[in-house]
């Protein structure tokens, strides 16, 4: 099993939500760039820069990592071998709670037993370790109500983002 | 990818003079760390502490950078900020890795008081 000595368990604490943060109406952000990693880099920047004055920074960092697996998988698998077309991402905030639609016209999903994929194991020799397929697994545990659907020629990926505060 | 090599007592110190490690520089972090690395010895301690980023293309990195030191040099994490402890406690690859909580100093490499 792949472990460092026990005396190691380091991490440090996160700063206490700011429960009198999330607040303001209706409010939708709306981007449409290219496939690539830096304009996913630029895109989910500014998204989180346009809410995070309301969530706090915990809230913040969790929507910029959820964000960042999404965007990732569609450059890496809806537009494999396609080139860099256009993704559509909307945010929109309403009643407490982050909207997200991510939108591409890429491959379909092949195998929607991806999203349901567990997280991958840590109780393994170091060399067996995964180094990657934890993409889904966080977005599940980070979101609420993940749902994607074909739309004739596009994917849709729908999912709720919920701030520690309400 | 900016990332500076310091010898420090018993450990290598690598610091990443980067804001992310993400899927638009994890194969360079990769890649500059195995040129950094190549024929030393001793454990390697990576200084997270500019980092306030890491997805999970740039954890891929990170673990496969561990994965190509060992056996032979434990590749340990230091400095961390919360929203990178946040992605290594949520996949539990903070139980895979040692982790100190601040980064050594070296000679090189004197924080400014205050």
């Amino acid at each position: 099993m792949c472990a460092p000595p026990d005396d190691a368990a380091l991490m440090p604490a996160m700063a206490p939500a700011d429960c009198s943060a999330l607040r303001g109406g209706d409010d939708c952000f709306r981007r449409n760039f290219r496939a690539e990693p830096l304009a996913v880099r630029d895109a989910l920047r500014a998204a989180v820069a346009r809410f995070a004055r309301r969530m706090g920074p915990d809230d913040a960092g969790t929507l910029e990592l959820t964000l960042a697996e999404v965007l990732n998988n569609v450059v890496e698998h809806a537009y494999a071998g396609l080139g860099a077309g256009p993704i559509d991402l909307t945010l929109c905030h309403a009643g407490g709670r982050l909207h997200c639609r991510i939108e591409d016209h890429g491959h379909p999903m092949p195998r929607l037993a991806a999203m349901g994929r567990a997280m991958p194991a840590t109780d393994v020799a170091c060399t067996d370790l995964a180094e990657g397929g934890w993409g889904w697994a966080l977005v599940r545990s980070l979101t609420e109500g993940l749902a994607y659907r074909r739309e004739g020629d596009r994917n849709l990926l729908t999912f709720e983002f919920r701030p520690a505060c309400r | 990818m900016n990332l500076i090599s310091e010898p420090g007592a018993g450990a290598l110190i690598l610091r990443v003079q980067e804001e992310r490690i993400d899927a638009a520089v994890a194969i360079q972090f990769k890649d500059r760390l195995r040129e950094l690395t190549a024929g030393g010895e001793g454990p390697v301690i990576l200084d997270l502490s500019q980092v306030t980023f890491v997805d999970s293309s740039g954890l891929g990195a990170i673990v496969g950078a561990m994965k190509l030191l060992a056996p032979s040099r434990p590749l340990e994490l230091a400095a961390m900020t919360p929203n990178v402890a946040r992605v290594f406690r949520l996949t539990r690859m903070d139980s895979v890795f040692r982790i100190h909580a601040t980064a050594p100093e070296t000679a090189l490499h004197v924080r400014a008081a205050g």
